[in-house]
């Protein structure tokens, strides 16, 4: 009976000490500024104002950064789901030399330290002339969601039978249109979590973001953009918890969509963003 | 596997496709890896042999210096407490990391249907949460004036908690990033742990009650051997990830105050921007990568043993 208790009482320890920061951002972000600047704290939504979120999205070019971090992210999924898929689907359902190689370097290449890699990056982009755009960036995010876009289209794909594929081949389809017939539906929830995780990597990146996008601050993604605000907004908090909310608010939605059995199989592929 | 094809029986046009497109398929792969990731590397090896400053960046003609960067950042005393401090960072944060999300794992296992969805859903809102807007929550918890933190300090009697300024002090700041960085590493862990330790059979664990064994024997004796690769897998992918975080203290303390809070990353992106030398940032971050490499060299074996029996 203890034992029960005791149980209890822990599990909603962990959950406090998860979710209270969250939860304090988003309170923080409804809460009039007299309520932030006060003595004691208020730790429940008495009285709540959407002003910060105006100041939030009236701040100097919130839609371009938006924009900007929507298709810096979305073209560097596009761009990884399509070449990923084409490697995943050599690894998972063909038999050729080198295969092991091949699949170690993918394993490699996913736990390389990207910071690591800032100097150079940004010496090539220069040379290029590719500083200061959005598709150096789209490149680079493409790059790093590449190897576990790889790697976790491969589980997906191992994980529908071949057989399958062979019946569609001795019906008389092609390999391409047994793909497409067959793979493709049965592989499109695990492109969507894939695609969606890929998403989230490249929506929070700010290393890259912060180097490359210089000269030309129209260009700037959001996460750049947040860690700036507070510079910009000297302590107003209320403002700084709107701006990271609505920042955050595209990545839960993505996790809501997820949940149960997605989110569990991409953490048994032991993938991280 | 292909089989070589004999002389004797030319090879069909079906057969030679065959032979043909798995390479085609990883071609797109391969070229831009060997683009974005590999040249890449490559050209920070180079720099790291060159004088490379500002000068050198404009004007393009950069000379070699064979090992000179090197032996500069290595004979630094700058650099060895850097590294002291990126070990000891990565020591601290994977150790709680590990042992908190074992224990939370542990915990998720006996908890009944509703507490466990609660949990799992508060883990999985803290993953969710990006590590920007984390970072800056993390800076107003611990606001000196209105911060939270404080106010539940004082609150408890501790009055020289009054207006305190954490990130004015090192060894605060330093405890804050630890606190950031496993808030965010144990959901991964936690939850990738749990749905590892779900697979064991449980007749395991009810014959081991049977005989009379404890938690700890049950852990000790089933668990964890069971789960040895998982284990170490995990502890893998938290130790790439602790020793290259950088956007939580670049935003956080720029790793400041003084050099109290500057790991490995953080010092070549510093040394790189503000004193720009590429050539020695580009040594610092090879310098880097190399005590990576090292450290998971066992990793890449177990990787590739298992690569093979697949």
């Amino acid at each position: 009976m203890t034992g029960r208790v005791l149980r209890t009482v822990a599990a909603l320890v962990v959950f406090a000490v998860a979710v209270f920061p969250v939860y304090w951002m988003v309170l923080t972000a409804f809460k009039p500024t007299k309520d932030i600047q006060s003595a004691t704290p208020t730790f429940l939504p008495i009285s709540i104002t959407f002003e910060h979120f105006g100041t939030a999205v009236a701040a100097q070019g919130f839609f371009s950064f938006w924009r900007n971090s929507l298709l810096v992210a979305g073209g560097a999924v596009l761009l990884a789901l399509l070449v990923a898929l084409l490697a995943a689907y050599a690894v998972a359902r063909l038999r050729w030399r080198g295969r092991r190689a091949f699949v170690l370097m993918v394993f490699i290449a996913q736990m390389t330290p990207w910071e690591a890699l800032l100097i150079p990056i940004y010496v090539i982009a220069r040379d290029t002339g590719m500083l200061d755009t959005l598709w150096m960036l789209t490149l680079v995010y493409f790059m790093i969601t590449l190897p576990f876009t790889i790697v976790t289209l491969r589980g997906f794909l191992a994980a529908i039978p071949p057989d399958l594929e062979e019946a569609a081949l001795v019906d008389g389809c092609s390999r391409g249109q047994a793909f497409r017939r067959v793979v493709f539906p049965l592989l499109a929830p695990g492109l969507l979590a894939t695609s969606l995780f890929g998403f989230i990597t490249a929506w929070n990146e700010f290393a890259f973001a912060n180097v490359l996008i210089i000269k030309d601050q129209d260009d700037r993604t959001l996460p750049v953009w947040l860690s700036s605000f507070q510079n910009t907004f000297g302590t107003d908090w209320g403002a700084t918890m709107a701006a990271s909310t609505l920042f955050m608010l595209p990545v839960l939605l993505i996790f809501v969509v997820l949940q149960g059995r997605v989110t569990t199989g991409i953490v048994g592929g032991a993938v991280k963003g | 596997m292909e089989r070589p094809v004999t002389p004797a029986a030319p090879p069909a046009p079906q057969r030679r496709k065959r032979v043909v497109l798995p390479y085609l398929l990883i071609a797109p792969t391969v070229l831009t890896t060997a683009y974005l990731l590999v040249y890449p590397l490559v050209r920070n090896v180079i720099i790291s042999f060159q004088r490379f400053g500002l000068p050198e960046l404009v004007r393009g003609d950069a000379q070699f210096v064979g090992f000179a960067n090197y032996a500069k950042v290595l004979a630094d005393a700058e650099f060895w407490a850097v590294v002291r401090r990126t070990l000891w960072f990565t020591a601290i944060n994977v150790v709680l990391i590990m042992l908190l999300s074992t224990l939370v794992a542990l915990l998720l296992m006996r908890l009944g249907k509703w507490l466990r969805l609660l949990v799992m859903g508060g883990l999985v809102l803290t993953w969710a949460t990006p590590i920007i807007a984390a970072t800056t929550v993390f800076q107003w918890l611990f606001q000196s004036r209105l911060g939270v933190v404080n106010w539940l300090l004082v609150s408890l009697g501790f009055e020289e908690y009054r207006d305190y300024t954490w990130f004015a002090n090192g060894e605060a700041t330093f405890g804050i990033l630890v606190g950031l960085v496993v808030w965010q590493s144990v959901p991964f862990a936690a939850l990738s742990l749990y749905a590892a330790m779900v697979t064991v059979p449980t007749e395991l664990y009810e014959s081991a009650r049977i005989d009379g064994a404890g938690a700890w024997r049950v852990f000790s004796t089933i668990t964890f051997p069971m789960l040895r690769a998982m284990f170490g897998l995990i502890t893998c992918l938290e130790v790439i990830w602790v020793v290259k975080a950088f956007v939580q203290i670049w935003v956080i303390s720029q790793g400041g105050p003084g050099q109290s809070t500057t790991t490995l990353p953080v010092y070549a992106f510093q040394v790189a921007q503000s004193l720009q030398r590429y050539d020695l940032g580009a040594a610092v971050s090879m310098l880097m990568v190399l005590l990576l490499v090292i450290a998971l060299l066992a990793y890449f074996r177990v990787l590739y043993r298992q690569e093979r029996e697949a």
